[in-house]
């Protein structure tokens, strides 16, 4: 399987060491220009499985504001962040929503569930 | 005009009149009231939809929504009572305050203020940009309240200026919202935002970040049209024959923050020219007796949880000045100056033993320094640090002993 190089900025503390990470298929051949340990671990899995947290807002009908915000369960993988992102697009709900109630189930099949951060009435 | 009477009144109801609140009930102040001139409390915290608050206080990721709501339900949880829609229209320095609100004009009668009154973003006006005046010119956050808050978006095709946390996030949050994000453009070296920013909300969507530059010329009749930028040399000269344009219709503005003080200046409160909020000593206690200040109308703080530290403080301190108004003996009061490499250290005065606890900002990146304190040629704290920033606070502690506060010297903070 061929090699390949990934170029990472380490974001564990406010150094922002340059790590570069080769990898062979999924399993890590070299790590290079980390200083700690906690680096070495962001770079091995940011290069094998990049994942962000996603943190947006839906539409709320009925609402006394027009939007509430979201937030997934789980971090998503970063290739499936804009598919994700056009599932919560489409969806509206109902006020009220409660911070913490779940608003979307296994958002494109990822089995990660969407979630209210904020709590918003119904328009009085 | 009714008149009421007050233990601690808390100026704004972010996350440092919250915070504040809750430890002024917790330390015996009977009455604790926060007025906040918006019709929700949390502050800007409700726009701050993006995860990262909380982490060094609490161990978990929370959206600034969450966070929020979390500091709300502790303030109701303590009785504290929570009036929006209140605004404070006048402080005089023996603490009486004059505050509208739905039911009226009303007179407060304060024994401790705690001010919490937040910042204000910097706009194009601080910093002269020069050329027509196009709608599609926003701060930052004006630009993040527009679309978390009211499902309203800015424009399509966007330039930010300034690469602060507001200014990178908005960056990823448009993207989120189908724009194009044209660039991020900074007249700085180095980016102003925490790295985790700079990947996470600009690498992550290939979205340029300018460095060594700035905006020369904002350009359009109705709408923005296209800004000019242009690359500066190190003393933020532009350097002739680098200008280039880059058609947008919305240009986002993330230039800083400046302490709100309004109020302070009324009271009498002396303010440090290099934070732009109040002069404070240890107990975070303004030049004014009775009055405290926290956030970021004292201090522009880079996380929520450093914030909140020092706000509890605030809040304790001013429960106990509620409760013990018998004048309080005069003290020495000793100086603690920024020195060497140090833009400004808080608090400014030091004026009871003890260990108390700093937050200091450096002038520029340095690796491998120790930060050191020194009175009368010994030297009272050494912290190393293997990297430090401009854009992260500092915070050490410092134990003053009655020799220090005896030797009438100030206290120098410097890099080594």
């Amino acid at each position: 399987m061929s090699e390949k190089t990934h170029e990472i900025t380490c974001i564990v503390c406010p150094l922002g060491c340059r790590i570069s990470v080769t990898t062979s298929g999924k399993t890590v051949k070299c790590v290079e220009g980390h200083t700690c340990k906690q680096g070495l671990m962001y770079a091995r899995s940011e290069a094998l499985n990049p994942c962000r947290m996603l943190t947006t807002s839906i539409f709320v009908d009925n609402g006394e504001w027009p939007l509430v915000s979201i937030k997934t369960t789980k971090t998503v993988p970063k290739k499936q962040v804009f598919s994700v992102l056009e599932q919560i697009k489409e969806t509206r709900v109902k006020a009220p929503v409660t911070c913490g109630q779940i608003l979307l189930k296994n958002v494109c099949n990822t089995g990660i569930d969407v979630v209210a951060t904020k709590t918003v009435k119904k328009k009085p | 005009m009714t008149t009421r009477n007050i233990d601690v009144v808390i100026i704004g109801g972010g996350p440092a009149g919250l915070a504040a609140a809750c430890t002024a009930k917790q330390h015996g102040a009977k009455d604790v009231v926060i007025f906040d001139r918006n019709d929700w409390m949390g502050g800007i915290l409700n726009q701050c939809i993006h995860d990262g608050f909380g982490v060094e206080e609490t161990g978990l990721s929370m959206t600034g929504t969450e966070y929020a709501e979390m500091y709300m339900q502790q303030a109701r949880d303590h009785g504290v009572e929570l009036l929006k829609g209140a605004m404070v229209l006048s402080l005089s320095n023996d603490r009486e305050l004059v505050v509208v609100h739905k039911k009226g004009v009303q007179q407060i009668k304060a024994k401790a203020v705690v001010l919490a009154m937040g910042c204000r973003e910097r706009t194009r006006w601080n910093i002269l940009i020069p050329g027509t005046r196009p709608s599609g010119v926003y701060t930052a956050g004006v630009a993040q309240s527009l679309i978390n808050l009211y499902n309203i978006m800015p424009g399509k095709n966007v330039v930010i200026l300034g690469s602060g946390d507001v200014g990178l996030i908005m960056a990823r949050r448009l993207k989120f919202e189908g724009a194009n994000i044209h660039g991020v453009v900074e007249i700085l070296p180095y980016a102003s935002g925490l790295p985790r920013n700079v990947v996470q909300c600009l690498d992550d969507y290939d979205i340029p970040l300018y460095l060594n530059h700035t905006v020369t010329c904002i350009e359009g009749k109705e709408q923005l049209e296209q800004v000019t930028i242009s690359q500066v040399d190190e003393q933020w000269n532009i350097i002739k024959g680098t200008e280039r344009t880059i058609p947008c219709d919305t240009l986002l503005l993330s230039l800083g923050l400046i302490p709100e003080n309004e109020l302070s200046k009324q009271a009498g409160v002396a303010l440090d020219p290099v934070t732009g909020g109040p002069v404070v000593s240890e107990k975070l206690e303004t030049s004014v007796p009775g009055i405290f200040a926290c956030g970021n109308c004292l201090q522009v703080y880079d996380t929520v949880d450093m914030l909140a530290i020092d706000a509890k403080h605030a809040g304790e301190q001013a429960a106990l000045f509620s409760q013990s108004i018998k004048k309080q003996k005069k003290t020495t009061e000793i100086m603690l100056q920024a020195g060497e490499g140090i833009r400004y250290v808080i608090p400014q005065k030091i004026m009871q033993t003890g260990t108390i606890r700093c937050t200091l900002r450096v002038k520029k990146p340095q690796k491998n320094v120790t930060i050191q304190a020194n009175s009368d040629n010994k030297i009272l704290v050494k912290k190393k640090q293997r990297f430090v920033n401009p854009a992260n606070m500092v915070s050490f502690s410092l134990r003053v002993t009655q020799e220090i506060l005896d030797g009438k010297q100030s206290v120098e903070v410097y890099i080594v």
